[in-house]
């Protein structure tokens, strides 16, 4: 799936990914291949993703996710 | 017919400025490039934001805006004029000053006779001319060109943000130069505070079933003021922009009068060279002939 994460200064990253995990403000959550639809509001701590060359971190203080059709967009602060 | 020499010193001088003016060109150029490339970057973050602001918000109530969204009457103003740091920039902040004192003379008389209207300056041409102003300015940023990134900017939208709040003032308008290209630039007088709610356009909402957590409400009033502060610093990036285009422009502009100039100059030191030259010929041959005549 697709994945996005985006900075008001820059693109963090962008590119295939197999799992995402965000900070949820009401707790991490994992999102997999096929989730549903979901808007959730993310708390200060790590994005953390998979791909095909290993893990990746980024240090969020917040922001929001949007997860629509196996495309994944994170608005960081 | 100035002299020789006047005329020399003179096509040094104005040589001289040209140069400095070519450069100062060169420099507003290549940091334009680099705002623009800036204004590009922010672009799709904006862009996702709004949309999902729009898709969040088509259900839940105007009031669900929260106090950003509170419309108390217009009795206490705090507009941010956005300029440069420095000048040479054509007309670019004298628009901004002229733009506040239209808005407030237009719109906010009255408050500004009670002495209700303050400005919070970006930049220090709209502070010195605002501070000659008995008791208009506020507080100025100046720094904040130094290093434009949102990091640095939303201090400076979170204070006014809780000025709001706080009910310091019932009004907040931004006032900037909106990039067009390098040589266009629209001054806008754009209210920020307090919010309009986005339009619902019933048409553009998407059916999809999203799971929203941890609520709707809770989603709005945290996007709320993220959206704020993409809105100042969409202002700021377009002023920086704009600014380096109106240098941009005014040097060039400058550049080409002082080659025109030097144009001038160079004729009129030639003719009077010539006149010289001819002069001391004469001189030369009359002398001859009287001694051939002796």
């Amino acid at each position: 799936m697709q994945f996005e994460i985006l900075t008001p200064d820059k693109q963090l990253f962008a590119g295939e990914v197999s799992s995402v995990h965000v900070p949820g403000t009401k707790g991490i959550f994992q999102v997999l291949n096929n989730h549903a639809p979901i808007i959730s509001s993310l708390g200060k701590g790590m994005v953390r993703i998979k791909t095909s060359e290993g893990e990746k971190t980024f240090e969020i203080n917040g922001g929001v996710v949007e997860v629509l059709k196996n495309k994944i967009i994170v608005l960081a602060d | 017919m100035a002299s020789l020499k006047e005329v020399r010193n003179r096509i040094g001088s104005v040589n001289s400025t040209q140069q400095i003016t070519k450069a100062m060109k060169m420099v507003a150029a290549a940091k334009l490039r680099r705002a623009q490339d800036a204004i590009v970057r922010m672009r799709p973050y904006a862009e996702k934001l709004r949309e999902i602001l729009v898709n969040v918000s088509g259900n839940v109530d105007a009031a669900e805006g929260g106090a950003y969204a509170k419309v108390r009457p217009a009795g206490k103003i705090l507009m941010v004029p956005m300029s440069s740091n420095r000048g040479l920039a054509g007309a670019f902040n004298a628009t901004i000053t002229r733009a506040v004192n239209r808005e407030i003379r237009e719109n906010y008389a009255e408050q500004a006779a009670a002495g209700n209207v303050h400005v919070i300056c970006v930049g220090k041409k709209a502070a010195d001319y605002f501070r000659k102003q008995k008791g208009m300015l506020l507080r100025e940023h100046n720094d904040v060109y130094d290093q434009l990134d949102f990091e640095h900017t939303a201090p400076i939208v979170e204070q006014i943000m809780q000025e709001f709040l706080d009910g310091k003032y019932d009004r907040v308008i931004l006032v900037y130069n909106q990039f067009k290209n390098a040589a266009v630039q629209y001054v806008q007088v754009e209210p920020m505070l307090p919010i309009t709610p986005p339009e619902k356009t019933e048409e553009k909402q998407s059916n999809i079933d999203y799971i929203f957590e941890p609520g709707k409400g809770a989603i709005v009033r945290d996007l709320i003021p993220k959206s704020l502060k993409i809105q100042f610093y969409k202002a700021l990036l377009d002023s920086f922009a704009s600014e380096h285009g109106a240098r941009m422009t005014a040097m060039s502009k400058a550049t080409d009068n002082a080659g025109e100039l030097l144009r001038e100059l160079r004729l009129q030191y030639n003719k009077a060279r010539q006149a010289a030259i001819t002069n001391e010929i004469l001189e030369i041959v009359s002398g001859a002939e009287a001694l051939k005549g002796g």
